[in-house]
């Protein structure tokens, strides 16, 4: 690990240097605020690695207009008032173009006013809540109709589903993601009381009352399937109480949302095997742009190291803006914005990105059931899905929609066409 | 739902024998390779890989008498079955070395060739399809001659329980060799018999059989049937319907609102206009700056809306609305009554009645099962706290680093299973090694630190804290943030399953068991051996222990050292069971605080008491409110704060002067 | 009165001497008053900071004064936080509401508009009501008072419970953290009516003065901050100087002693427990609008104990002490954790602080517990030639149960 990390560390000082040498009077600064301490290290060390490994990619391919990029890098240490504070940073004292950052939407929501007060530019490249578009942030991750509304569907219809526990940890990303789909499947029929809700603390590790209270629901003869946006940790516990429990996916099939090759590469998979996880991006997707990807990714960073969605987001983002940033010829944050709406990129599961009007990809669907070592094996897999802002589940904010292109405003009500508000709400 | 799922069944169940005979036809014809020509029929539908668009490919396979039928979906069930984008042609696949398959042909069996994965496609079905291949391989399984197959059989009728399958597995019952599986079969054939049999009075009379039986199968089948709906009349009640009860609006079960809301659905009765439906009306009726003669500005107040809403009524111009006498006249014109889906009252009846004996021994088997729960939670908080017990509780040290030793075992362990790749052995060695490896650190963290701070614990709490917080940034500095596998032994995966209400894990028992072995070994040292003697004494009295020839400087470092080794042992423990992250200390510091507080500080069965209240606490909270577990954690800490005032000592108080100050 | 006070407390004087030289130099080089040399950020930096060391010196006059270790005043600056938050996000909100609502055809009413509001602040996190605890959330007033008034009932409530049933020494400290750890469990929870674990945010942005741009609000904030300081500082100065102070040192160097000599512990006790409470409070509802976000992490057990380290660090029972340990170690450690600290190369290995600050600090916690229990401010006595007193037989350091000078001998 040690050694890991110091050559990390090499390669990012080697990357520092040469373009500081190189770039003196056109610099195009990339801020990365990913936190590199804390509870949150284990998933977003990754991302910031990738973007390392992107704008070396970036560098060695000539740059962006002929200029170099400069990666800035900053810790935000898990800290959620730290990450407004390193934001304000990133744009005044070093003066950034864009930054590629966040994982948690708490962070997300402690950076906005930052971003928006000073018209900065983020990538935010987690699947995520929804409710929210602002001018500021391109939403690269998935909105809840590119990821749970189709995992449910797959789960009406594919496995017919008639009973569902949503268990997830209690913070906002499960809270309103459940929300949005028990108001989606009283829609589609199913009754309240064959919901059932269960929230439990970050690090939750006792299960096993959970898991009998799950298995006791099969008691009226109808079939249960488990929609699980239990955050890091705590899915260890999880899937090892439900192993012992001798729970297989054909009796009861447990679908998450937060559990992608990373968080397995902590698990012995083999009592998991063919429980299923919902992405925009499994590494087992067979592309050649993929395969690329990959045997760079384990060239930089060694060969057990895996791939998942939020890199495959931050791939397309960060590709996405370099394209923006050469039709715009420009890094000016507003020029570049524009130049991002329609901009295509080919993502790596072998379809197109688009970019959308309301800062949100036009992503495929994938489902996936997790093997014995590990990995993914794709089983559905749809077309290209509109990344929706505003959820049409929810009552409040079916009316809302967001185009930042043509009406310029985020929060769009479509009853009294007015705009609720321009800066987003945090 | 259940139903379209039934349905989807029936038809693929009931269209089998249609094709069965569209295929026979066809293998008249003479085809060399009949299977294949099938599958490139149903090519668009095996492609698409839908559970909603398969059902006909299925049943035109099963149905098609060919001896090759059941290969070929066992392959596709165990995702084998392999297209040739080349010609479109399916095969079953064999994976070789680096991306390459050997193809076979389904109809000949003779291998094709190895092509690489590239030229392939694989058909992947997803468990709701493998399921309905499952279904349809229940006639070629339940006689089969591999017991493992007829359990296969078996548990596909388990998850699908459909009518056609009741006669094939009568039929299977009387030649079945195995006694265990001939058990089974009859349990499932009861069970079918109970849910579709034709004859009303041998469902019955199985249905009266099989009260009691706390199965979650049976329950399964028995739920359906007295599932009821509620539904409204306009006047007397049809005779020909099973009447569940009758209910009356505003009773618990059926508020005013939610009868209105049901006469509303079954449009009996006319829908309630909502404020946000005035507003709209409002909204679309401005003249000249004035609804209904009130000027807009006016109109934000409920009062000023109603006025202006009562002008338009008045004008014809907008609906009334439904006043609260209406609404009460409604309701009383109507009878609401729950009916049974089921038309049999015979049938309801007994499954009734055997559902209310079941639902007895579930609420036992499920306060036993909470108990057992509640029983590992404490055994868990026990072993976190037994270490805390002897430096806190019996030298009265904090040590706040406590945590971290936990954490130093649960990482230890981790090392040797990379080192031991066998699971068992490498838990026999983690054990001792980690208790050594704690004792040492414990030893050490005495001589330099703690024995300098005797008779200063808020120093010494403070100091120790410090050792926490660097001992978990080097966990992170080596072993990184990600959590780490700590792997049971095989022989501790599943749980012990009483019934189908009352299981727990045996990785839980495991640890319950080593909480009981911990309490042991902690009784005969301080009973039992010159140590545990020793300790006492310097507890007691430190300058008259050592006028007696006890060097408690070296008494100090070993209670402490075992204290910590302890901790370590419990740290392997609590790693199998939960994770093993460089934060698995500071989860457990302050709650193995609270149970030696609440136990009482210095008495081992204090501690015990300790745990065993704060997880049943716990657990009951749980029980209480199951939607939200955080809430337990908070009521018990809440709970302890108080406890504490009433009893500041703890449960068990040591009383005169080893009580100390 | 104050004349001799502060003639016998010179040092009081070169503090307040000290911080308005430092509030000076930094409006000047500032961006939004001046220079531009300091950053907008650093600036927010610098007033945090100073609210920092405004709780510190809460602590400080609860343990190293009193001697009672509380592991949980953090929880109190979390509640001040909290208190201001509620009228920031809801005035703030409120004012979109109400000019998005202006635009319907028909006026809203008034019920409309708080359920827009609710919509809007709770809609993130499933919910559309208005829990109960923001009932006041509409008036600035009001939520200055419960600034004042929570933390505070909350320290008389537990205070008196703790102290009427003598729970003294780490059973004290053990049950402040478990507070802690229980209100910040509460409010982790979203049926708190606090957003859960997504706290209060946006806090940075004042209602009705979205034209003042940061740069000067971060100003207007660090002189706020800075004169919170000022007065906790005279205030707490004041309080320990005078016979009240005296006692105060007793009940910390002999608890058994006072209330033998018929004062009333129990009494002095609580009234230091929950001034410091309010003293926090109001930190905190200086710190959070700069921060811009508040959530229950902020409240966890760990961050009380940090703040016991800072006092420790700066020197405990001398008030200037708490305030270099807030300043130093919180400014040190973000530098460190900042990354703006060059990796030390030792050959064989590149020490990179970001890993390795948190080990040097802890460790340096013990070494200073060890060998310099007097801390940083221990360097002043070194200056000022000051010597311990020759008393024999008295405590070698604060804190109940400190070793006797004969006893250390052995």
């Amino acid at each position: 690990m040690i050694n890991l990390k110091s050559t990390l560390a090499a390669t990012a000082a080697v990357a520092a240097l040469s373009t500081a040498a190189s770039a003196e009077d056109c610099s195009i600064k990339v801020g990365v605020l990913h936190s590199l301490s804390g509870t949150m290290a284990i998933s977003e060390t990754t991302l910031k690695d990738t973007m390392l490994m992107l704008i070396d990619q970036q560098n060695a391919a000539g740059g962006v207009m002929g200029c170099e990029l400069e990666a800035v890098v900053v810790d935000p240490a898990s800290d959620w008032p730290l990450f407004a504070e390193k934001a304000r940073e990133l744009l005044t004292v070093h003066d950034v173009d864009v930054i590629f950052g966040n994982w948690t939407s708490v962070s997300r929501k402690s950076v906005l006013p930052v971003i928006e007060e000073l018209n900065g530019l983020l990538f935010y490249p987690v699947q995520y809540e929804g409710e929210e578009s602002s001018k500021n942030v391109f939403y690269t991750g998935a909105a809840p109709n590119q990821q749970a509304i189709p995992a449910t569907d797959y789960f009406l219809e594919e496995l017919g589903v008639e009973k569902f526990a949503l268990l997830g940890t209690d913070y906002v990303y499960p809270r309103t993601t459940n929300n949005i789909l028990e108001s989606y499947l009283q829609s589609k029929g199913i009754a309240g009381e064959d919901i059932f809700v269960n929230y439990t603390p970050f690090g939750h590790s006792d299960w096993s009352k959970i898991v009998a209270d799950v298995v006791a629901l099969a008691a009226d003869g109808k079939k249960v399937g488990v929609i699980s946006t239990i955050n890091g940790d705590a899915n260890i516990g999880f899937y090892k109480e439900l192993a012992a429990a001798g729970i297989s996916a054909d009796d009861i099939p447990v679908v998450a949302f937060s559990v992608g090759e990373e968080e397995l590469s902590g698990l012995d998979t083999s009592n998991l095997v063919g429980h299923l996880a919902a992405w925009n991006y499994f590494q087992s997707a067979e592309s050649d742009a993929n395969t690329a990807f990959i045997d760079a990714w384990k060239t930089t960073m060694g060969d057990e190291r895996v791939t998942n969605d939020p890199m495959e987001a931050h791939y397309i983002g960060f590709n996405m803006w370099v394209n923006a940033v050469e039709a715009a010829k420009t890094a000016d944050v507003d020029a570049v914005r524009t130049a991002m709406y329609g901009q295509e990129f080919p993502n790596l599961t072998g379809g197109t990105a688009v970019m959308l009007p309301n800062h949100h990809l036009a992503k495929p669907v994938l489902i996936g059931e997790i093997q014995e070592d590990g990995q993914f094996d794709i089983i559905s897999q749809t077309t290209e899905v509109p990344g929706d802002a505003w959820t049409d589940f929810l009552p409040a904010s079916a009316v809302l929609m967001s185009d930042w292109k043509d009406i310029g405003c985020g929060m769009y009500n479509t009853e009294t066409k007015s705009c609720v508000q321009l800066n987003s709400n945090y | 739902m259940r139903i379209s799922l039934l349905a989807g069944l029936m038809v693929l169940l009931t269209s089998l024998a249609a094709l069965a005979q569209q295929a026979s036809a066809q293998t008249a014809v003479d085809d060399p390779a009949p299977m294949q020509s099938l599958l490139q029929e149903q090519s668009a539908v095996i492609l698409k890989s839908s559970r909603k668009t398969i059902a006909p490919a299925i049943a035109a396979i099963a149905g098609s008498e060919l001896p090759q039928a059941q290969a070929v979906l066992q392959a596709w069930q165990a995702k084998a079955l392999w297209m040739r984008k080349s010609d479109g042609l399916f095969f079953r696949g064999e994976k070789l070395e680096s991306k390459s398959y050997r193809l076979f042909d389904f109809d000949s069996g003779a291998v094709i060739g190895e092509f690489p994965k590239s030229d392939l496609k694989q058909i992947k079905p997803n468990s709701g399809i493998r399921a309905m291949i499952a279904t349809a391989l229940v006639q070629f399984q339940l006689s089969d001659p591999d017991p493992a197959r007829r359990h296969e059989a078996l548990l596909a009728i388990e998850r699908a329980p459909a009518a056609a399958l009741l006669a094939p597995l009568r039929a299977s019952i009387e030649t079945e060799p195995d006694a265990g599986i001939k058990a089974r079969k009859t349990r499932i054939a009861q069970l079918l018999t109970i849910a579709h049999d034709a004859d009303e009075a041998r469902r019955v009379e199985t249905i009266n059989a099989m009260s009691g039986d706390l199965g979650l199968d049976v329950r399964a089948t028995l739920n359906p049937l007295v599932a009821t709906q509620l539904q409204a009349f306009g006047g007397a009640v049809p005779e020909a319907l099973n009447i569940a009860r009758e209910v009356m609006p505003g009773d618990d079960a059926l508020s005013r609102d939610a009868a209105y809301g049901l006469l509303v659905g079954a449009k009996l009765a006319p829908p309630l206009i909502s404020k946000d439906e005035i507003r709209t009306t409002l909204a679309g009726h401005i003249e000249g700056g004035k609804v209904g003669g009130v000027p807009i500005a006016q109109l934000n107040t409920d009062e000023a809306r109603a006025r202006a809403y009562a002008a338009l009524v008045a004008a014809e111009r907008a609906p009334a609305q439904i006043t609260e006498a209406e609404v009460t006249q409604s309701l009383n014109d109507h009878i609401f009554a729950e009916v049974y889906q089921e038309p049999s009252q015979a049938i309801t009846t007994a499954a009734e009645a055997a559902l209310t004996s079941i639902d007895t021994q579930v609420a036992i088997g499920q306060t036993v099962d909470l108990t057992l729960d509640a029983l590992s939670l404490a055994s868990i908080y026990f072993l976190a706290a037994i270490g805390l017990a002897i430096t806190f509780g019996v030298m009265g040290v904090i040590n706040m680093a406590h945590g971290e030793f936990i954490m130093m075992g649960a990482y230890t362990g981790y090392v040797v299973q990379q080192v031991i790749p066998n699971h068992t052995v490498s838990i026999l060695v983690a054990v001792p090694l980690a208790f050594a490896v704690t004792f040492a650190a414990g030893v050490a963290m005495e001589r330099l630190v703690i024995r300098w701070l005797y008779n200063r614990p808020l120093e010494t709490l403070l100091a120790t804290f410090g050792i926490s917080i660097a001992l978990q940034q080097l966990a992170k500095n080596i072993f990184g943030t990600q959590a780490r596998p700590l792997t049971a032994p095989g022989w501790l995966d599943g749980a012990w399953i009483i019934n189908d209400v009352v299981s727990i894990s045996y990785i839980r028992i495991a640890i319950f068991m080593l909480a009981l072995i911990f309490l042991g070994v902690f009784l005969f040292i301080m009973r039992r051996t010159r140590l545990g003697l020793e300790t006492r004494a310097v507890t007691q009295n430190r300058a008259m222990a050592g006028s007696m020839g006890i060097n408690p400087e070296r008494v100090n470092m070993l209670t402490f050292g075992l204290g910590s080794g302890i901790a370590g042992i419990a740290g392997v423990a609590i790693g199998l069971f939960a994770k093993v992250t460089s934060e698995l200390g500071s989860d457990y510091i302050v709650q193995s605080f609270m149970t030696v507080v609440v136990g009482g500080v210095g008495n081992i069965w204090g501690t015990l008491a300790g745990a065993t209240m704060i997880g049943f606490f716990q657990k009951g909270v749980e029980w209480l409110n199951p939607s939200n577990t955080l809430a337990a954690q908070t009521y018990m800490i809440l709970f302890i704060i108080v406890f504490i005032q009433f009893r500041p000592r703890g449960i068990i108080a040591l009383k005169g002067r080893a009580a100390g100050d | 009165m104050s004349d001799t006070f502060l003639k016998r407390n010179p040092s009081v004087l070169i503090f307040l001497a000290v911080l308005a030289l430092f509030v000076l130099g930094v409006t000047l080089l500032a961006e939004g008053a001046g220079a531009g040399v300091i950053s907008t950020s650093f600036v927010k930096t610098l007033g945090k900071t100073l609210c920092l060391a405004l709780i510190a010196v809460a602590m400080d006059l609860v343990w190293g004064y009193t001697g009672i270790l509380s592991l949980g005043h953090f929880a109190f600056f979390g509640l001040g936080g909290y208190m201001i938050g509620m009228w920031l996000m809801y005035a703030r909100t409120q004012a979109i509401v109400v000019s998005s609502l202006a635009e319907a055809p028909i006026p809203a009413t008034e019920s409309e508009i708080v359920d827009a509001i609710g919509n809007q602040i709770f809609g993130v996190v499933g919910s559309r009501e208005f829990p109960l605890i923001w009932m006041f959330a509409d008036s600035l007033v009001l939520q200055l008072v419960l600034v004042v008034a929570v933390p505070g009932i909350l320290a008389l409530v537990f205070g008196w419970l703790a102290f009427r049933s003598r729970v003294t020494g780490v059973y004290l400290s053990i049950l402040t953290q478990a507070m802690t750890l229980g209100l910040a469990l509460y409010l982790f929870q979203n049926d708190s009516g606090l957003r859960g674990n997504n706290g209060l945010s946006g806090l940075q942005n004042l209602p009705g003065l979205d034209h003042v741009p940061q740069a000067t609000m971060s100003i207007w904030f660090f002189w706020a901050s800075a004169a919170a300081l000022a007065l906790g500082y005279l205030f707490a100065a004041w309080i320990v100087s005078g016979k009240f102070g005296s006692v105060l040192r007793g009940i910390r160097d002999n608890e058994a002693r006072v209330r033998f000599l018929g004062y009333s512990v129990e009494g002095y006790k609580l009234f230091i427990f929950t001034v410091t409470a309010i003293i926090a409070g109001i930190a905190g509802a200086l710190y959070y609008p700069q921060a811009g976000i508040i959530n229950p992490a902020e409240i966890a057990p760990v961050a009380s104990i940090y703040l016991a380290v800072w006092v420790a660090i700066g020197g405990r029972g001398r008030l200037y002490g708490a305030v270099i340990g807030a300043v130093f170690v919180s400014l040190v450690s973000s530098w460190f954790t900042g990354g703006q600290a060059p990796d030390l190369d030792l050959g064989f290995y590149t020490l990179k602080w970001v890993d390795w600050w948190l080990i040097v600090l802890g460790l340096s916690f013990v070494l200073v517990t060890l060998f310099a229990p007097r801390g940083i401010g221990g360097l002043v006595d070194l200056w000022s030639e000051r010597r311990q007193p020759d008393r024999h037989g008295a405590d070698l350091g604060p804190g109940a149960g400190a070793l006797r000078e004969k006893e250390a001998s052995k």
